[in-house]
């Protein structure tokens, strides 16, 4: 049972773990998330579906080392065993033809944003991805997603590779150079998706962001996934974790990440698997 | 068994008024308010001889028509009071399978002790705790004994859900003979009895001798599995199941929709209770998931669910911990005992107040609660005399942590993913009549929380084992 089959280092603070778990890799629909428990004494914690392989039973996560759960990830080797994989879970992405879709993704976000820009794909959509990381090591995914979109624009905070400069600064140029633009996908830091949001507002483009609040069960039971969309609160676990990035509350959501600053803290100190 | 005729006499009666009601020791209340062990220590033989030793054996036991489950009161009474203490535990069992659960979280007081004949003129006598002490005693001397299945009936039941309406519906089919598999969607079964009530009032142990009790049985269960996510209703019973059970809770929480609500440090119960029992925060940094400690902690509402949380902040830290209520202390639905023991605790009752608004700090961190001060009104449609706000009377509780613990919803998972099954405009799972807990759809049962909205650990317990009856009557005519 949820065999690790392989973990690979994509760059310095970022893997891709194949995960042994045939029924989640048959049901599971793009924009849709795992939860993973390392040990028994561990944290419940949600990482996104990449991608999965119905034949082989497996499901691919990519996730960034931030804190304890994923340092320990991060050392986990294939052959062993998680503790707990719990999925799919959260309503899948909103699919059809829209038209032309940018997908911007940011960072360790990219890997969110793949299964959404192959989906959309899918379904007959132009697709026009825009992916940016603050230098060229720390990019993934380019090859994967020159394969599958349209016409993918790079972007580097330091000029390292493709554009110097934000992804916002490069959805604002698209724009701006008459692409006619349906819809678009922003998943990254929630600065990021806050700021993208702000360019496409004055448009009246429909922006999809994927929020990424603390989660618990990330089945509906607790609440602690609340986020505030068009003045009402949702429960990002069940509702999302897609949302209408023009009705969210962003500083909410980065005050509520902040939470548990010092508890994380600690427990990163107190981790032993890099021992 | 048969149940043996006690003797009764009027010098029998006269000689047993004289032993008055035996008190279970208890951690004392400076203590045990910084720990998370069990508060009531539980009887010693001695006092479970006395106390047993009070029971008139009535004729016509009042005890039993309080009881969910018609436990033969009398009947185990009588076995103890012979020192026959395992006999006693197994007599239970007959209709009870979780005796050392119930005789913790029964609320005795206003079922099988509040009919009791004693009660009348004095004190009655102590069901709970007897029927705690030769349970404890039956684990505690390795005496359970596991039944031996019966033969194969070849049929194979599906139980959503591990809360005691799941365990019981599964303990009892799988002695019928079926085939049981407990899907339970959280990494650790027991429902409530796992993640809500903590450890001071229920040791997570005996849960987990329970369910080991259930496989050691046969029954498998199946944990991580979210039935609706995974796989659904019509999944199992097209991948081979005869038939299902769904005893999923009412587990989803209910804000106030007050501004503020959703600063930092402002928890539904759920996710409270949850964080402190289910993934052992309270033992943090030994477990990885983290809770806040205030220091000075508001818990709203006044049912088992508020005591729990107000004694779960006190134990965590917290300087000042109010309960927060709308109306008097006489409305509150917490069992008698909750509320006495969270008052020893030093847990404070801020009684006719309402909060009506958050106040949080540049960080989002909630710093003060506005509340106003209530008065009874006229009675309303349930003849409760309902709360009114007084104008004016607004004032601000200073506060760093919140508990919301005003009731709970039904999960919608499993009644939006299953096509035709029936729900009520509250979400809950409408069945043909409590006798049988069938549903809309064939095959399918519920009980437990999921169709009455929540109750008590034994009403959830008698719903399942009508609803198992009806169900092997089911599954013995199905071809
Ligand atoms: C629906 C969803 C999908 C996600 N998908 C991915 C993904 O594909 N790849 C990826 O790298 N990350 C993803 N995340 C974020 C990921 O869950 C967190 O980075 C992870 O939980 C951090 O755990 P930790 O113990 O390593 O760090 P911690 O030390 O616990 O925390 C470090 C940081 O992570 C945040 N965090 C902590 N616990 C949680 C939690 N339970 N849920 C969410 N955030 C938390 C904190 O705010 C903090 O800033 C996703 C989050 C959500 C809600
Ligand atoms: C904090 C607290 C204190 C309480 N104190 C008392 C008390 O002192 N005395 C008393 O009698 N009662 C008490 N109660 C009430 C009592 O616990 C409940 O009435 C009882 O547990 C209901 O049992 P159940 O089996 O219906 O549901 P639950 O115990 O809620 O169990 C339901 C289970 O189903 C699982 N589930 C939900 N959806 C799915 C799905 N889709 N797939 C798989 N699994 C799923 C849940 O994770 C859960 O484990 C308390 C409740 C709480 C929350
Ligand atoms: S009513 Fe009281 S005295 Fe009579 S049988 Fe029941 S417990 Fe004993
Ligand atoms: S994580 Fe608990 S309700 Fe969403």
């Amino acid at each position: 049972m949820n065999r690790i089959v392989n973990n690979t280092q994509l760059s310095e603070n970022v893997f891709r773990m194949i995960i042994n778990a045939p029924l989640i890799a048959a049901k599971r629909k793009a924009g849709q998330f795992v939860v993973i428990m390392t040990e028994e004494k561990g944290e419940r914690v949600p990482l996104t579906i990449v991608d999965s392989d119905i034949d082989a039973g497996t499901v691919t996560i990519i996730f960034q080392v931030v804190g304890k759960t994923t340092m320990c990830l991060a050392a986990m080797k294939e052959g062993e065993d998680l503790f707990a994989v719990l999925g799919p879970l959260g309503t899948p992405t909103e699919m059809e033809n829209f038209g032309t879709a940018v997908v911007v993704g940011g960072g360790v976000g990219i890997g969110v944003a793949y299964p959404i820009i192959k989906a959309l794909k899918e379904a007959g959509n132009k697709v026009i991805a825009i992916i940016g990381a603050r230098t060229k090591d720390i990019l993934i995914l380019e090859d994967e997603i020159q394969k599958t979109c349209d016409k993918l624009i790079v972007s580097t905070d330091d000029g390292s590779h493709g554009v110097h400069g934000f992804v916002t600064n490069v959805l604002q140029d698209l724009i701006d150079s008459g692409e006619v633009v349906n819809r678009v996908y922003a998943i990254g830091p929630v600065i990021m998706m806050k700021f993208l949001c702000e360019v496409t507002r004055p448009y009246k483009i429909k922006t999809i962001v994927s929020l990424n609040p603390i989660m618990v069960d990330a089945t509906g039971m607790c609440g602690a996934c609340r986020v505030a969309v068009g003045g009402e609160t949702k429960f990002a676990c069940v509702d999302g974790p897609e949302f209408d990035g023009h009705g969210v509350d962003f500083d909410l959501l980065m005050n509520r990440l902040r939470m548990y600053n010092d508890e994380e803290e600690e427990a990163r100190k107190g981790c032993r698997c890099h021992e | 068994m048969k149940r043996r005729k006690p003797e009764r006499g009027a010098d029998v009666m006269s000689k047993k008024e004289k032993i008055p009601r035996q008190n279970m020791p208890e951690q004392d209340p400076m203590v045990r308010s910084k720990n998370f062990d069990e508060v009531p220590l539980g009887y010693t033989e001695e006092q479970a001889l006395l106390e047993a030793g009070r029971c008139l054996q009535c004729k016509k036991p009042q005890c039993i028509e309080g009881c969910p489950v018609d436990v033969d009161i009398p009947g185990f009474i009588k076995l103890i009071t012979e020192k026959d203490f395992t006999g006693a535990a197994r007599w239970i069992k007959g209709t009870n399978s979780l005796p050392a659960v119930c005789g913790r979280v029964c609320p005795q007081e206003s079922q099988c002790e509040s009919l009791c004949i004693l009660g009348k003129k004095g004190e009655p006598v102590a069901v709970g705790r007897l029927e705690r002490f030769v349970a404890d005693y039956e684990r505690n001397t390795g005496a359970v004994q596991v039944p031996e299945t019966p033969a194969p009936s070849g049929k194979r039941v599906a139980v959503v859900g591990s809360g005691p309406a799941g365990l019981t519906v599964a303990g009892d089919l799988v002695k019928c003979g079926h085939k049981v598999t407990i899907f339970e969607g959280l990494h650790k079964a027991g429902g409530v009895l796992i993640y809500g009530i903590p450890e001071f009032r229920l040791p997570k142990d005996i849960v987990d001798a329970e369910i080991s009790y259930l496989e050691k049985m046969g029954v498998e269960v199946v944990t991580n599995a979210v039935i609706g996510r995974g796989k659904t209703v019509d999944d199992l019973l097209n991948d081979g199941f005869d038939a299902v059970f769904l005893g999923v809770g009412a587990g989803a929480p209910v804000f106030m929709n007050i501004p503020g609500e959703n600063l930092s440090g402002i928890y539904s119960a759920n996710e409270y209770l949850t964080r402190s029992n289910l993934m052992k925060a309270y033992r943090f940094p030994e477990y990885d998931t983290p809770i806040a400690r205030g220091k000075n902690v508001a818990v709203l509402g006044a049912g088992n669910v508020t005591m729990d949380s107000a004694r779960t902040a006190l134990r965590l830290g917290a300087e000042n911990v109010s309960v927060v209520y709308r109306r008097t202390e006489v409305e509150m639905p917490a069992r008698a005992e909750e509320v006495h023991h969270a008052k020893q605790e030093g847990v404070q009752f801020k009684l006719l107040t309402n909060p009506v608004e958050y106040i949080g700090d540049e960080n989002g961190w909630v710093t003060g609660m506005k509340c106003i001060q209530m008065e009874l009104g006229e009675p309303d449609a349930s003849g409760r005399r309902s709360p009114v706000p007084i104008k004016g009377s607004e004032f601000v509780l200073d506060v760093d942590m919140v508990v919301v613990a005003i009731g709970t919803n039904a999960n919608p998972v499993v009644p939006v993913t299953t096509p035709g099954l029936e729900t009520n405009k509250w979400g809950y799972i409408v069945v043909a009549d409590g006798e049988t807990g069938r549903t809309s759809r064939e095959g399918v049962y519920a009980g437990g929380d999921i169709v009455t909205g929540s109750a008590t650990v034994i009403l959830a317990m008698g719903a399942a084992k009508k609803a198992a009856k009806a169900m092997d009557e089911y599954l013995k005519n199905k071809k």
